[in-house]
């Protein structure tokens, strides 16, 4: 028998190289840095760290090469996910600096561990092999099980580790099995073999074994990204979780959740579309309706947004479901331009707290809009882009995945989706209505503004207007990004 | 100069969409406090608008067929999205319509609006902005961003500054039946889009090339059922009007009267322009129901009128009947009703604006809209009751204004259409002059019974100063209508023969062609997923 030495390229993972030394020197600066001002340090040494990363992902954009016999990839679809994760990366240290501080978490593991997930968010978006996927997803998920429950003071935040940790591992449970079901069926772990193999042997397109490997997969995944059903845990962990962490793990966990999600079911899944695709609509329907419908009811801003966050991943996997070149465009455009309009309105929900004192009801909101008017104003150009009021990028991302499914055929499922995103300005008005209708219930006032935090909020607006008046870019570079998937 | 003027002159309407917004940032930067000079600045930046916009009607060439002041790039190449901009003898009627107004709001607002005022004016100009731009957009996603664009600020000024009591319960209503019925709009434009592409390979949003693709009659039904609806909503329609009385009492002054001057024209213009050009034959099919519709909404309305006890609503539901006559109008599908459709928009402007200015006026005075606390006005505010009444006879349709015209031709067109339409539709005209009527002598006439009015003070001269226009327009329009139907003859005469160009290819190409998406039924191959569309 041949063995053959692994081809190591370490270009193709630089970045994620990078990310993880970095995130290891923090560790040791940690330790050896003096206790105060220190998390302002590394918070500033991880976004340097976020930099160079992204200088590195720079070079890979457009190969198309793969590396560790086929284990990983760098390929249009990863290079864009991987810049969506380190955007991410990048604006929750903006908004945890001053947040870690009075929240009392500014660790030196705090920033470290947002970088391992970064890392692993990374792999899953560059992973062509079952294997690597499920590493990706481990080492984002275990950090992120930590990073939730960094409060430690705070039952809510523990609450929130505990029921996520629990949940995660059964959740991974299943994906690992159903990995393991596709492999003993198809004797692959690299995706592409997967499908190649199915081909060859078309009686294995009605092999229960594989079908059922499916249905756990599906599970495994729907639960990272938080759709119904398995949306349980989403509420009780995104208001228990430091905000910060709420906002990194609606936009990161669920845009890499999407990616080895897309990945799996397109690259090795393909063939089996007609089966799964069905279960997918039915996904998509009662996640958007049930993640807009539940949201109407919140009083918590951080609730609402977890609902928020569900029915957003609803719409994504009405683009999913639409499963053509173009639905696949749409689910980067909109997974990246609901990173931007996602953290900018945690980055509000932040600086509305102070220290003791979080203002997290949806009713502290009353009365802000004239009292800090660029803070509310912000917050109303987020919600409105959430709720797809043109000239804002969250129009255009829905403008694209609902175009992606009328163009599949798909009317009642466009229709669905866009009376949901009518049902959806209820919630997201109601806020406005607080902040510009109402006289405030109690005063809030001392408020002082984090300026990196103001920095997070800035760049959001940008991506919101930049995508929703100029989406005609990023739509042509995800375009171009997922020629090798399809 | 010369070469500043020239590009004055190839980008009037971009220029006209975004001084506003230009309005808008100035205003942001001023100091919150000084409300003078945020109002003056409000003013000039309104006036200009209406002076920028006034070359549009002089140059109009009244006998080019097509659009005029086209503006033309790319915005979204990838989709054939395109910044296509143009008007004909339609809705440059109603840019003036529009430009005009808002000044006229503006002055209004001057002593109504004593909180926030730097917010209310921003709010006004953005929607300025709205408005123009969805009336001079010629790419459907262009025009649907713009619709989009005039919720907001419209949601803010009935809930910011609208009447304490229901004013946010207004407000979501508002908002919510208008989102509801355009995001299906969204559907259908996306699903136009697609058969387009199919049928001719040309990606283009752009709707005077999509009016040309023929589409299956069935595919129609549904695409004009939801456009359709998005519009009815707006204009409204029965029995779609349940926002509009809540709406327009609840905002306010300025806000209802661009409500009803031009926002309720949205829904009207975009029949005229999108829904029949476009789906001619469902439009055919559907023309009885929408004709009884409008019919039901033209007495509807004017009986609800009879009955209210509150000035404002009883304006309010006026507004439904009124925009009756337009939709039937607009069906007859003759030149005389088109055009009296058309007119009947513009005279709702300026004479529903009128009468909502007007209570407006005496609002502020007495602080109630009551018809009960009032009588006997004319004896304390003597301009007033004139105003008031020569308003009152316009939105009546008294021959020498200009409501007469537009009823006539619609009654004219309505009767040449089907006599039953016309004979239905003349009855409304007898209950219109009586609830006015009614109400006017309810209000002016008869004894002084509450001392609280014996004191009112007339109209100062801001307040002539807006009401002047308003009724010099009531007489010109009246008189020599001549002056704006020459502007659109050319354009009502294409739009109709457009229309029934279309309606006889019954949504077949003129040479065979692929058929389209939607016909082709379950004609694929992959396992359909439950998502009924066969």
């Amino acid at each position: 028998m041949n063995m053959t030495v692994p081809q190591i390229n370490f270009s193709v993972i630089a970045p994620e190289l990078i990310i993880t030394a970095f995130a290891l020197a923090i560790l040791l600066l940690g330790v050896f840095l003096p206790r105060a001002g220190r998390s302002d340090y590394l918070g500033y040494i991880s976004l340097a760290g976020i930099v160079v990363a992204f200088l590195f992902t720079l070079p890979i954009m457009g190969a198309s090469q793969y590396a560790f016999s086929r284990a990983i990839v760098a390929d249009g679809f990863g290079v864009f996910l991987k810049v969506i994760f380190l955007i991410i990366a990048f604006l929750t240290v903006l908004i945890s600096i001053g947040y870690a501080r009075r929240v009392d978490i500014d660790f030196g593991e705090y920033y470290t561990l947002i970088l391992f997930a970064t890392v692993g968010m990374m792999l899953m978006a560059a992973g062509t092999s079952l294997v690597t996927i499920f590493l990706g997803l481990e080492t984002m998920s275990i950090s992120i099980y930590v990073l939730a429950g960094m409060m430690r003071g705070d039952g809510k935040s523990i609450e929130s580790a505990l029921k996520y940790f629990l949940l995660g591992a059964f959740a991974t449970g299943f994906l690992l099995y159903g990995m393991a079901l596709i492999y003993g069926s198809t004797g692959s772990l690299v995706l592409e073999e997967i499908a190649a193999h199915v081909k060859s042997k078309p009686e294995l397109l009605r092999s229960p074994m594989i079908i059922i490997g499916i249905a756990l997969l599906t599970i495994g995944f729907g639960f990272k990204v938080a759709t119904v059903p398995f949306h349980m845990w989403t509420p009780d962990v995104y208001e228990g979780a430091p905000t910060s962490i709420t906002a990194f793990m609606a936009t990161g966990v669920k845009a890499a959740g999407f990616a080895g999600f897309i990945r799996v079911f397109f690259s090795a899944l393909g063939p089996f579309q007609p089966d799964w695709i069905a279960i997918m609509w039915l996904l998509a329907v009662a996640t958007m309706t049930v993640g807009n419908v539940v949201a109407l009811a919140q009083t918590n801003i951080k609730r609402m947004l977890a609902y928020s966050s569900i029915a957003h991943a609803g719409y994504v996997l009405v683009a999913f479901v639409a499963g053509n070149e173009l639905g696949t465009a749409s689910i980067l455009f909109y997974l990246l331009v609901y990173a931007f309009m996602n953290i900018g309105a945690f980055t509000v929900v932040i600086l509305l707290g102070k220290r003791e004192e979080e203002n997290v009801l949806i009713s502290d909101y009353a009365g802000i809009g004239f009292k800090y008017p660029l803070l509310a104003a912000s917050m109303t150009i987020f919600l409105l882009s959430m709720a797809g009021i043109p000239p804002l990028g969250g129009f255009m991302g829905k403008f694209y995945i609902f175009s992606a499914a009328v163009k599949a055929e798909y009317y009642w499922l466009a229709v669905i989706g866009v009376l949901n995103s009518a049902i959806s300005v209820y919630y997201y008005l109601r806020v406005t209505v607080l902040m510009y209708f109402r006289e405030p219930e109690r005063e809030i006032s001392g408020l002082s503004f984090s300026p990196t935090a103001v920095l997070a909020v800035i760049v959001s607006i940008g991506g919101v207007l930049f995508m929703g008046i100029f989406p005609a870019s990023v739509l042509a570079w995800a375009k171009r990004s997922i020629m090798g998937l399809m | 100069m010369g070469h500043l003027l020239s590009i004055i002159v190839d980008h009037l309407l971009t220029i006209l969409i975004f001084l506003p917004i230009v309005g808008a940032i100035v205003l942001l930067l001023m100091d919150k406090e000084n409300h003078s000079a945020i109002r003056r600045v409000a003013f000039v930046f309104s006036l200009a608008e209406f002076i920028l916009s006034l070359p549009l009607f002089f140059w109009f060439d009244p006998n080019f067929v097509g659009m005029q002041f086209t503006e033309s790039a790319g915005w979204i190449p990838e989709y054939g999205i395109s910044y296509h901009l143009g008007i004909d003898g339609i809705s440059l009627l109603l840019v003036l319509l529009t430009t005009f107004l808002t000044v006229l709001c503006i002055l209004s607002s001057w002593s109504a609006i004593t909180v926030r005022v730097k917010e209310y004016m921003i709010s006004f100009l953005f929607l300025e902005t709205g408005m123009v731009g969805a009336l001079v957009a010629l790419d459907l996603v262009l025009f649907y961003v713009f619709w989009e664009v005039m919720l907001i600020p419209m949601y803010l000024l009935i809930g910011v500054w609208g009447d304490p009591k229901r004013r946010i319960y207004a407000a979501i209503k508002f908002f919510i039946y208008t989102m509801a019925g355009s995001v299906l709009m969204l559907v259908a434009i996306l699903a136009l889009y697609f058969i387009n592409l199919e049928a001719t390979e040309i990606r283009t949003f752009d709707v005077l090339e999509l009016y040309k693709t023929a589409i299956p009659i069935r595919t129609q039904y549904w695409l004009f059922a939801a456009f359709a609806v998005a519009f009815a909503i707006k204009v409204p329609m029965f029995p779609f009007h349940t926002w509009l009385p809540d709406a327009h009492t609840e905002a306010p002054t300025a806000g209802s009267v661009i409500l009803a001057g031009v926002l309720l024209k949205m829904g009207t213009y975009g029949f005229i322009r999108f829904a029949m050009p476009l789906f001619p034959n469902a439009a055919m099919t559907f023309l009885p129901l929408i004709c009884v519709l409008a019919i039901i909404g033209i007495i509807y309305g004017a009986m609800v009128s009879m009955m209210q006890a509150d000035l404002k609503r009883l304006v309010a539901f006026s507004s439904v009947s009124h925009l009756g006559y337009v939709m039937l109008g607009m069906f007859a599908l003759n030149m005389q009703g088109v055009e009296g459709s058309v007119y009947q928009m513009l005279n709702h402007g300026v004479s529903t604006g009128s009468l909502f200015l007007l209570v407006g006026m005496i609002y502020e005075r007495r602080h109630t809209r009551m018809i009960a606390d009032f009588g006997g006005l004319s004896k304390v505010m003597p301009v007033f009751a004139a105003i008031f009444m020569i308003v009152t006879l316009s939105s009546i349709g008294l021959p020498g204004t200009n409501g007469f015209v537009g009823e006539f031709l619609i009654l004219l067109g309505a009767f040449r259409a089907k006599t039953a339409y016309g004979v239905a539709a003349a009855t409304g005209v007898i209950l219109g002059a009586a609830y006015m009527l009614w109400m006017f002598q309810r209000v002016m006439f008869g004894e002084i019974k509450n001392p609280e009015n014996m004191k009112l003070k007339d109209l100062n001269t801001r307040e002539i100063a807006t009401m002047v226009p308003m009724v010099l327009l009531i007489f010109v329009m009246g008189i020599y209508p001549k002056l704006f139907f020459t502007k659109m003859d050319v354009s009502v005469d294409q739009f109709i023969k457009g229309f029934k160009a279309k309606y006889e290819m019954k949504g077949e190409a003129p040479t065979p062609r692929v058929t389209s998406i939607l016909s082709a039924g379950n004609a694929r191959e992959r396992v359909l997923p439950p998502s009924g569309t066969n």
